[in-house]
């Protein structure tokens, strides 16, 4: 394609059954678009890893996915509390997910490891009382 | 081995069965939601004991053939719901975890 294909979702932070409704939109539209389902997996496993973070930590944030010739990128915007230690952060097993939420089978501390397995590169931008951006890419060429 | 096939062989209850007949390449065990998103593989069975609605949107998002529900575990008619509008089928027994797995491993073991 030669113009980028531009995608931007809310993500409601008050309503957590709903968390995922933009990763499987973006599903979709990448089935509709030709994509391999491979490249679908680990886009839609991202963003969702993602948007489940931005319900339980944030209070939602913003999803904004860019399609171009040689890669998606999602950008993950939110107005959270950051992330103090993104190095702890990002270890398997670590989580700061509270009870309740663990009790629905998240806060396993695979949200940010599974969001870098699943792309090939993922950049995290955070202050600490403002917010957080994660920018993730999938090459597609 | 299909969805539908699987369900009679093991005695499952079919809650909601939008795509029976679709092929069931083994099985993945986990109840982490995360966990599981990271590690099941497109047209395995999942069995889980968890049963709110983020189930139907791990389901979906793995591309899990199926969900077994086991342990009794009952959801509420929306996940039910959702699995149906979703393309999802979602499947239900008494039996332990374990015992699934290997019913699951003897019929579509890969």
């Amino acid at each position: 394609m030669s113009e980028a294909v531009r995608f931007h979702f809310d993500v409601d932070g008050e309503n957590f059954t709903s968390a995922g409704e933009a990763s499987v939109a973006i599903k979709k539209t990448l089935r509709q678009m030709g994509f391999s389902p491979d490249i679908i997996r680990r886009v839609s496993i991202a963003m969702y890893e993602g948007e489940i973070n931005m319900v339980i930590h944030a209070g939602g944030g913003k999803a904004d996915v860019t399609v171009d010739s040689e890669k998606i990128e999602i950008v993950l915007a939110d107005n959270g509390p950051g992330i103090a230690d993104i190095g702890l952060a990002m270890q398997e097993g670590y989580s700061t997910a509270p009870d309740n939420i663990r009790s629905l089978g998240f806060g396993a501390g695979m949200g940010l490891p599974n969001m870098k397995r699943y792309t090939d590169s993922m950049d995290i931008q955070s202050t600490v009382g403002k917010g957080t951006t994660i920018t993730m890419q999938i090459r597609i060429a | 081995m299909t969805v539908r096939e699987l369900a009679q062989q093991l005695a499952l209850t079919p809650l909601a069965l939008p795509d029976g007949d679709r092929p069931v390449e083994g099985g993945y065990c986990g109840d982490l939601l995360s966990w599981v998103m990271g590690r099941a593989q497109s047209g395995q069975a999942w069995v889980t004991i968890m049963t709110n609605i983020n189930v139907v949107a791990v389901a979906a998002l793995t591309d899990v053939a199926c969900v077994i529900l086991a342990e009794g575990s009952a959801p509420e008619a929306d996940v039910i719901a959702r699995a149906e509008s979703q393309g999802i089928n979602l499947l239900q027994s008494e039996k332990a975890s374990y015992e699934l797995c290997v019913g699951v491993h003897r019929a579509a073991g890969v």
